[in-house]
């Protein structure tokens, strides 16, 4: 007999285990599902740096949060409805996000003494009275895994065991009504070389289904409705991939091939490997030698007329700054992408930050002005990538694309682009002008770009370089009037970029205005949300580009009585706005590692109003 | 198409050279641009990068496409210009600061990778343009304005880095010796894949006098002969054993009373760009971007 089934407007899930359990897979499928079933949705993956703690411990904990609602969401969410706990390790590391009378699922199977130990628990939460006020599912998802596998010839004990992340999927995609051919046709793909895992992980998710459908531990099934989205061809996206997507897209639309030089590093690694696949579109991806020689390679191939692109993190781009020097003032187009995660120096390598700013507007020697756009939502990070290319190649200058991990692993539906709406990038390549002398450095009026004459153009031959240049000729000069006209040409030309006015969300009576900037979108938007929804006026901006700063900012800023700019650093875009605009703003700044809720957007603007 | 015809003369850019006068660097740019000619590339084709030193002034007095670029990255920039751009010729201009020292790492991955450029190291074995400190190829004990007692760092043997590092072309020149430095610089352009040339440059200010010995005696300069024994060493020559050329790269006027000058190595290996461009031929599936952004599970909403 068919269980009850409850409607829900929206859930949050935290799929949570071992870094070595397979939650990243197992939340990457069940989003994948969740698409499919036409709920809006956006996620956090959030696991450690360390590939395989120790198992069993804190630190190797692993997470992946899912939020997927009948109506369009911002965020991954606050908090979870619904914990699934692989240990006790994972319990504990994430019961107190969990708010009272939420569900969770756990398998008793590893609260073990030894693992319980591990997880510094003296006696198991699941016995003790500490669940008590939470609905707990105890469920012995390992044993039922390897009983039901008993009989799958070819497949080891360990193989057995491990495939228990697909018994929890099955038993989660039948409590939420997913649909689940696509994850069947996924195992079978992943495991093509060796049918017996095939036939061990669909057994595994099947049992995990049947399991929800008939045990008594679990009455209702759960339905959350189709999201009223516009309409359109969606599919899921994780920011590093649309991101790469952008850059193949900016590519084509300019004519130039696009060449990337990157050096492995969190969370930047996957736009390197993304792009590594699709040498079909003449993709040439450059694995360096370190950080310094990816961005020296991608300058020497703009150099060569290519469209050169560096992808990094934080420390990693530390090291460009000297080659994004060189192209401030070999005024060569050049994208720097920069995936920002948390802390100086190595600091906590998957979890995001936005503290980059600074570094690059500020972080290179003398007077080097570089234009700086940040995506919003993972979605964006393929039109923020377009756009930066398309300046770079505009006005022959390094673009920062500033990323952050949030955006970079975190998916949404993404309404897919009809590529042939895209507009073009004119590359415009110098061509000798009969007999005339060339003049490398002789800039366009209205763009204040100078020429891209690129190696194998007759009559152009051309020396540039790191020293200054003599304006026009390009020639090597001291002159002291020369530098300053230059270094202000050079400043001029970034300041006149054209970028799209601010868009304001304003809301009639509102006289606060929040500001926000990059991947913070979500969370931010979502607190406003909640404000309005409580009755009280509030308005949002959000800037994508950081440098130049929109030309209606300021005007903009002036005609609210309060700014809040909440930021996951200490007052970066806040002090230069208030430096620049002179505006009393204040800021709204937490760095944990972890973006923004909602909840503290909303308790910050409150603190306001 | 027509002959190109070009003389040593359309090398010339139209900027002074400033290099100090008597400084080796000059009878090496004489030497190049009266060379480019033979190599009957035309001037829109080449392109010289250099990174920071005396030498990487160099591509400012050629009359081709050029890049004066950083301390020591020229090698990088370089890749990315040769990988992307197959028809032109890239010359790399380095010092033993730059292309040894802070440029180190990205010289011997260019090498490892046999991509396709030519890398002249101007050794001088002294740091010019910083005015006089000692270099990664000074002697040990070498007193300079930062080693006022003697250097206590040992030397590298940059044709020896170069062995090691999986280079696919190795040669020495002198810069007062044209016809052997000519000789080199044809075989040097014939080479595709890295080719890496050491030419003892003399620094008559900060360094004067290093390489005397073969510098000022003609008769003293001994050169390499594939097949041939070389001087008193008893090294038999040839071009394709790694261990010939690194014994040869080990031999020295203090030692053996002889230095080989010419061509230690030379043996053919699927360049950087090439490989690239094998893979990107052989790339299955259409570029078509539609179908890219739109790949993977999708759903559509009404």
């Amino acid at each position: 007999m068919a269980k009850p089934v409850e409607q829900l407007e929206s859930v949050v899930i935290r799929f949570a285990g071992d870094s070595g359990d397979g939650m990243q897979l197992t939340g990457g499928r069940f989003t994948s599902e969740t698409a499919l079933s036409g709920n809006d949705l956006a996620t956090f993956p959030d696991f450690p740096a360390e590939i395989r703690a120790p198992a069993g411990s804190l630190p190797g904990v692993s997470g992946f949060q899912l939020h997927f609602a009948d109506h369009d969401i911002l965020t991954p969410g606050d908090r979870p409805d619904v914990l699934v706990a692989m240990n006790p390790a994972a319990l504990k590391a994430n019961l107190r996000d969990l708010p009272k009378g939420g569900t969770i699922i756990v398998d008793t199977d590893a609260f073990n003494d030894r693992n319980l130990k591990k997880a510094g628990y003296d006696a198991s939460p699941l016995e003790d009275g500490t669940l008590g006020d939470y609905q707990v599912h105890a469920v012995p998802l390992t044993s039922m895994t390897v009983g039901a596998l008993k009989e799958v010839e070819g497949v080891t004990a360990r193989e057995a065991e491990r495939a228990k992340n697909m018994f929890a999927l099955g038993l989660m995609s039948w409590l939420y009504g997913r649909p689940v051919e696509s994850t069947l046709d996924f195992l079978r793909a992943k495991f093509a070389k060796r049918p017996e895992l095939v036939e061990a992980n669909v057994k595994a998710f099947n049992t995990g289904y049947h399991f929800g459908e008939t045990s008594e531990a679990f009455a209702v099934q759960y339905e959350v409705k189709p999201a009223k989205l516009p309409p359109g061809l969606y599919r899921q996206i994780t920011g590093n991939t649309a991101l790469s997507y952008g850059l193949i897209a900016a590519a084509r639309l300019s004519r130039l091939p696009l060449f990337l030089g990157a050096y492995p590093i969190t969370p930047a690694s996957s736009i390197l490997e993304e792009l590594a696949k699709h040498k079909a579109f003449g993709v040439r991806t450059f694995q360096a030698e370190d950080e310094i020689a990816a961005a020296g390679a991608a300058l020497g191939a703009s150099f060569g007329g290519a469209l050169g692109v560096t992808t990094s993190a934080g420390p990693g781009v530390v090291l460009k700054s000297e080659t994004v020097g060189l192209a401030v003032t070999l005024e060569l187009p050049l994208v720097i992408v920069d995936v920002q995660r948390a802390g100086p120096s190595t600091g906590m390598p998957t979890k995001p930050e936005q503290g980059d700013l600074l570094m690059v507007l500020f972080g290179r020697n003398s007077e080097s002005p570089v234009p700086v756009i940040a995506p919003s939502t993972p979605g964006d990070c393929f039109y923020a990538a377009i756009e930066a290319a398309r300046v770079a190649i505009r006005y022959r200058t390094p673009v920062y694309l500033l990323s952050d991990a949030y955006l970079a692993n975190g998916a949404e539906p993404w309404r897919i682009p009809d590529v042939s709406s895209l507009e073009p990038i004119h590359a415009g390549f110098a061509e000798a002008d009969g007999d005339a002398p060339f003049l490398p450095y002789k800039r366009d009026p209205e763009t204040l770009a100078r020429p891209w004459a690129i190696p194998g153009t007759p009559r152009l031959e051309h020396r540039i370089g790191g020293l200054e240049k003599a304006n026009e000729t390009g020639n090597v000069s001291y002159d002291p009037d020369n530098h300053d006209l230059m270094t202000q040409l050079r400043a001029q030309k970034v300041a006149g970029i054209e970028v799209p006015p601010v868009e304001v969300d304003h809301q009639e009576g509102a006289d606060v205005l929040v500001l926000s900037w990059g991947g913070t979108y979500g969370p931010v938007h979502a607190g406003v949300r909640r404000i309005r929804a409580g009755g009280r006026a509030v308005a949002h901006a959000h800037l994508r580009w950081l440098n130049p700063f929109p030309s209606n900012l300021g005007d903009l800023l002036h005609s609210y009585e309060r700014v809040l700019v909440p930021e996951m650093n200490l007052g970066q875009l806040l002090q230069l706005i208030r430096a620049r605009y002179l505006v009393d703003a204040v800021g709204y700044n937490r760095v944990t590692g972890k973006p923004f809720k909602a909840s503290e957007i909303e308790a910050a603007v409150e603190a306001l109003l | 198409m027509s002959e190109l015809k070009l003389t040593a003369k359309d090398f010339k850019s139209d900027q002074e050279v400033r290099w100090c006068p008597g400084c080796g660097d000059y009878a090496i740019l004489a030497a190049l641009q009266s060379f480019m000619p033979e190599l009957g590339v035309p001037k829109e084709k080449i392109v010289f990068v250099s990174g920071i030193g005396c030498a990487a002034r160099f591509p400012y007095y050629m009359q081709t496409y050029g890049m004066h670029s950083i301390h020591g990255r020229a090698p990088a920039i370089a890749t990315g210009l040769a990988v992307t751009r197959r028809d032109l010729s890239v010359w790399v201009v380095s010092g033993d600061g730059d292309a040894l020292s802070i440029g180190g790492n990205h010289l011997i991955h260019a090498l490892r990778r046999n991509v396709n450029i030519k890398i002249l190291l101007f050794n001088n074995r002294i740091y010019g343009l910083t005015k006089g400190q000692y270099s990664p190829t000074s002697d040990q004990g070498k007193v300079t304005g930062s080693t006022p007692l003697g250097s206590v760092d040992y030397p590298f043997n940059p044709l020896s880095v170069a062995l090691g590092a999986g280079a696919t072309f190795v040669a020495r020149a002198l810069d007062v010796d044209r016809p052997g430095l000519t000789d080199v610089l044809r075989r040097t352009a014939a080479h595709r894949g890295a080719a890496f040339v050491e030419i003892f440059q003399n620094c008559n200010i900060y360094n004067d006098g290093e390489f005397d010995y073969i510098r000022e005696d003609k008769d003293a300069r001994t050169y390499l002969e594939h097949g041939k024994p070389f001087g008193e060493t008893g090294i038999v020559h040839d071009e394709t054993d790694l261990a010939t050329a690194f014994a040869l790269s080990q031999v020295t006027w203090e030692k053996d009373g002889a230095i080989p000058l010419g061509v230690f190595r030379d043996v053919q290996r699927d360049s950087y760009d090439e490989l690239v461009q094998a893979q990107l031929d052989n790339a299955a599936g259409a570029a078509d971007l539609q179908a890219l952004v739109g790949s993977g599970d999708t759903w559509s909403i009404a």
